[in-house]
């Protein structure tokens, strides 16, 4: 038995790894949206900042 | 003041300007939901982009029929008892302050579990607790802080769509299998007669063999089908020799690595099946948030008010609606139905159906068409028919809806598939009964050697390539197409067909011209503040168009509805309106609309209105008259019969007065004559031409709302570039033309390869990716070349 056996089968595993997290990112919808999510990520910083603001708002009428 | 633009919306504050929290807003409404926000922290949806908002719509009363169950489980896509998710259209998410403030809904109400934005379909998916919440509530929620969604009768009868995604895993896979071949064929192309690959050559063979097989049985399909569909019809299109050329890759190199004849083309197949598939994904290039499928259904409500004997309202689901039901339309509802006004004064704005802008007066007993929409307080009607069989949805039943425009099109990619298949088959038979005679041996080799070679791979992806580099082009300039066929349409054409109002006129401006007695100063200060107070379209449209005057406050100002108004300001009166109502009474009938004035009882002139006709016509007309016959239908009366042909080219021809069906039928009768139609309209009423014209294309002044279903959609300020669009197609076709020359000089230095029997594995694993790329390469570059000049 080589061991170029072996070496086939770890990189042929790797690959099919790969290939089915492909496959279940299609699934999960993760190509439906290609431009939403690239906004998404950059609004955690926002959230941060606005919250000094709250003692800003004082009159209501 | 007038300067000053609204911090929630961005429009001109002007004379009605708010001010709050050192900001200015324009109403009432956009203040309001900056109060919202701001108590709930959200004030950082200002922040990502000036002015992002939209002003909320009085919607008192108009989502009661989001408490019907019926209604609600067709809305709703997910219900286990206490949570529910409902995915729901708004249109006016435009820029990422609107996915953030969306996306931050539970803010606004902690019942909102999660809210997803999708931008390209401007749609937001909702999960709510709906023990405490309803759909409802989440609508009106939605609609407060001015992100209304829109639901209509389509989404009552097409239920869950669902999302079809096979292309991209069959491109995975092939991309996938391409790879993994490619590092196992490798080590063969050079190495050959080396002791460790003649030891473990026919595994890696194996290996190879096994990774084709997903990609010839799942990936190449849609090939196989098109071209079994395509055999039997007795077309020769170009999947033809495409399956054949997979069909024997596969065989071929199954039988050569079985008797160990050498390594195969898998890599060849694989490759081809990858770069194919690429060509399909780019020309599927869609616009999510546009739809060019739209009838009736997507304009009209879900479901409207229904006024029982007892006088009880309750809302009920328009296709539920019998004769003899009376109906409550609120203000800025759609009529469903045909039917007769009962109470109320109506003001019907037909806009959507006829891309006239103005509004139509009905009084008590007249005829009310389906389709337009209530502009001044609300009023009932009695429904005379139900909805499928109203004037305007009875157009949908033509046959002419039913139809597939593709169908009846060859493309010219099939056109010169047909050609190729015969003579590669030719070649192929020849050299192959050449060497039974020379070295039989041979013969089979050089006959699949052949076919393998020629597989019109580069061939294939010309189109493709050209037309969807085209399409997303003429997408940037924004004319959106349905798909990359329509360019070949487009570059066929030979007549081109305008509709009149909305589309070479435009919806905004009009002009007016002013006939009778001219006005004192004090009289024309006086008419334009009158004009200020009221909101019917015609005022605001004059008061536009008038000269700035001094602002004064009225001592009386009084608007009577559907005829006019009336102003006093110290000792003058002015009453500005219909002819009736200024006490004019012998006004012949003209065609043009008019507002007319007196002042202090005695009657002074008219104000009438031209349409106003898109800047730059002339000049497009001109340029079209070259190539193009022109026509013009209008559904109006003639009123504008002089001023186009002041504005038009002499041979230009004009018809007025034509029905939904006429139009439909002035194209079929050309088209009879070998005419190939490209029609332009914009409303309803022209859905019926734009299906029956062989290209269709829908004006629209805003792309996000709605257009009749077509084939393209073309933005209104971009009519101009409409000759542009024409010259480009045609050299699309050109383009396409010269990539078959380059993939079929390919062939022919791949097939004296094949009929030499010399075709070894590495020469078709180099040949059939170089070819593609070149030809995607130059068809790229080409392209954008020929569309440097557009603007």
């Amino acid at each position: 038995m080589s061991v170029i056996y072996i070496l086939l089968s770890l990189s042929i595993i790797v690959a099919v790894i790969f290939f089915a997290a492909f496959i279940w990112a299609v699934k999960n919808g993760q190509y439906d949206d290609s431009y939403t999510p690239s906004v998404r990520m950059l609004f955690e910083d926002e959230l941060i900042k606005e919250k000094p603001k709250q003692s800003k708002l004082t009159n209501q009428d | 003041m007038e300067s000053s633009t609204c911090f929630h919306c961005g429009d001109p504050s002007g004379s009605s300007v708010i001010f709050f929290d050192d900001k200015s807003f324009c109403c009432q409404g956009c203040k309001t939901v900056y109060e919202i926000f701001s108590d709930n922290d959200l004030t950082c949806y200002y922040d990502m982009q000036a002015a992002p908002g939209t002003t909320p719509k009085d919607i008192q009363g108009k989502y009661d029929f989001l408490t019907q169950p019926n209604i609600i489980e067709k809305l709703v896509e997910f219900d286990d008892g206490t949570s529910q998710i409902a995915t729901l259209y708004i249109p006016q998410i435009h820029c990422s302050s609107c996915i953030w403030i969306l996306e931050n809904l539970n803010k606004l109400n902690h019942n909102i579990s999660l809210s997803q934005v999708d931008f390209g379909k401007k749609t937001v998916r909702l999960q709510f607790n709906s023990q405490n919440y309803s759909l409802k509530e989440a609508v009106i929620l939605l609609s407060s802080i001015g992100y209304e969604p829109y639901i209509s009768l389509e989404d009552f009868s097409t239920g869950k769509n669902h999302v079809n995604r096979s292309l991209i895993y069959k491109l995975g896979i092939a991309g996938f299998a391409f790879g993994n071949v490619m590092f196992l064929s490798f080590p063969e192309y050079f190495e050959v007669g080396e002791f460790w690959l003649d030891q473990y050559k026919h595994f890696f063979r194996w290996l190879m063999f096994a990774f084709s097989l997903p990609v010839v049985f799942y990936s190449s399909q849609d090939y196989f089908i098109s071209a079994y569909k395509g055999l039997r019809a007795k077309i020769l299109n170009i999947d033809v020799p495409i399956a054949l050329g997979i069909i024997v890759l596969f065989l071929r190199s199954t039988v050569d690595i079985i008797f160990d004849y050498g390594s195969g083309f898998f890599d060849s197949l694989t490759g081809l099946l990858f770069f194919l598939l690429l060509g399909k994904f780019f020309q599927q290039k869609t616009y999510s948030f546009l739809s060019f499928e739209r009838d009736y259904k997507s304009y009209f409500p879900i479901a409207i008010t229904k006024v029982a004997k007892n006088g009880e309202e309750q809302p009920i689901q328009v296709y539920d609606i019998k004769k003899g039901d009376r109906l409550l339309i609120r203000n800025e509802e759609l009529i469903p139905v045909d039917g007769i006004l009962i109470k109320g004064k109506a003001k019907i704005d037909y806009s959507f159906v006829s891309g006239e802008s103005d509004a139509v007066s009905k009084n008590s007993g007249d005829k009310l068409f389906a389709g337009g929409k209530q502009t001044s307080g609300s009023i009932e009607m009695e429904a005379l028919k139900s909805v499928e069989q109203s004037y305007l949805t009875q157009l949908w039943s033509n046959d002419v809806f039913n139809k597939v425009k593709e169908d009846g099109f060859t493309t010219l990619t099939n056109l010169i598939s047909k050609r190729f298949t015969i003579i590669v088959l030719s070649i192929a038979f020849i050299s192959t009964t050449f060497w039974l005679f020379a070295d039989p041996s041979k013969a089979l080799n050089v006959f699949t050697s052949v076919l393998i070679i020629a597989c019109p791979c580069a061939i294939a992806l010309a189109a493709p390539f050209t037309l969807g580099n085209m399409l997303r082009i003429f997408g940037r300039h924004k004319f959106y197409l349905k798909n990359a066929t329509v360019i070949e349409q487009l570059a066929a054409i030979n007549t081109i067909i305008f509709d009149k109002t909305g589309t070479i006129t435009s919806n905004k401006k009009s002009t007016a011209t002013y006939e009778g007695a001219s006005l004192s100063p004090s009289e024309a200060i006086l008419l334009k503040n009158t004009l200020r107070g009221s909101n019917h379209p015609l005022s605001r449209t004059l008061y536009e168009l008038l000269d700035e005057n001094d602002i004064i406050t009225l001592d009386e100002f009084e608007e009577h509805l559907g005829q006019g108004i009336e102003g006093v300001h110290q000792h003058d009166s002015i009453k500005i309106g219909s002819a009736n109502f200024v006490g004019k009474t012998n006004d012949l009938a003209v065609l043009n609309t008019s507002v007319h004035i007196s002042s202090n009882n005695t009657y002074k002139g008219k104000y009438t209105f031209y349409n106003s006709y898109r800047k730059g016509l002339s000049q497009l007309f001109n340029k079209l008259k070259i190539q193009y016959d022109l026509a013009i239908l209008s559904g109006d009366n003639e009123g504008e019969l002089e001023n186009l042909k002041k504005l038009l080219p002499a041979r230009t021809k004009l018809l007025f007065n034509q029905k939904p069906d006429d139009k439909l039928e002035y194209i079929k009768y050309h088209q009879s004559e070998g005419a190939k139609v490209l029609m332009i309209g914009d409303g309803l009423n022209d859905a019926g031409a734009l299906a029956q014209s062989n290209v269709g294309i829908a004006l629209s002044e805003n792309v996000n709302v709605f257009s009749p279903a077509c084939d393209a959609i073309l933005d209104a300020d971009k009519l101009n570039n409409l000759s542009d669009f024409m010259k480009l197609s045609k050299s699309a076709i050109k383009i396409v033309k010269w990539s078959f020359v380059l993939s079929l000089m390919y062939n022919v230095i791949g097939v004296s390869f094949a009929v030499t029997g010399h075709l070894e594995p590495v020469i078709a694993a180099i040949l059939m990716p170089l070819s593609s790329i070149s030809v995607v390469a130059f068809t790229t570059i080409a392209t954008n070349w020929a569309s440097r000049k557009l603007r």
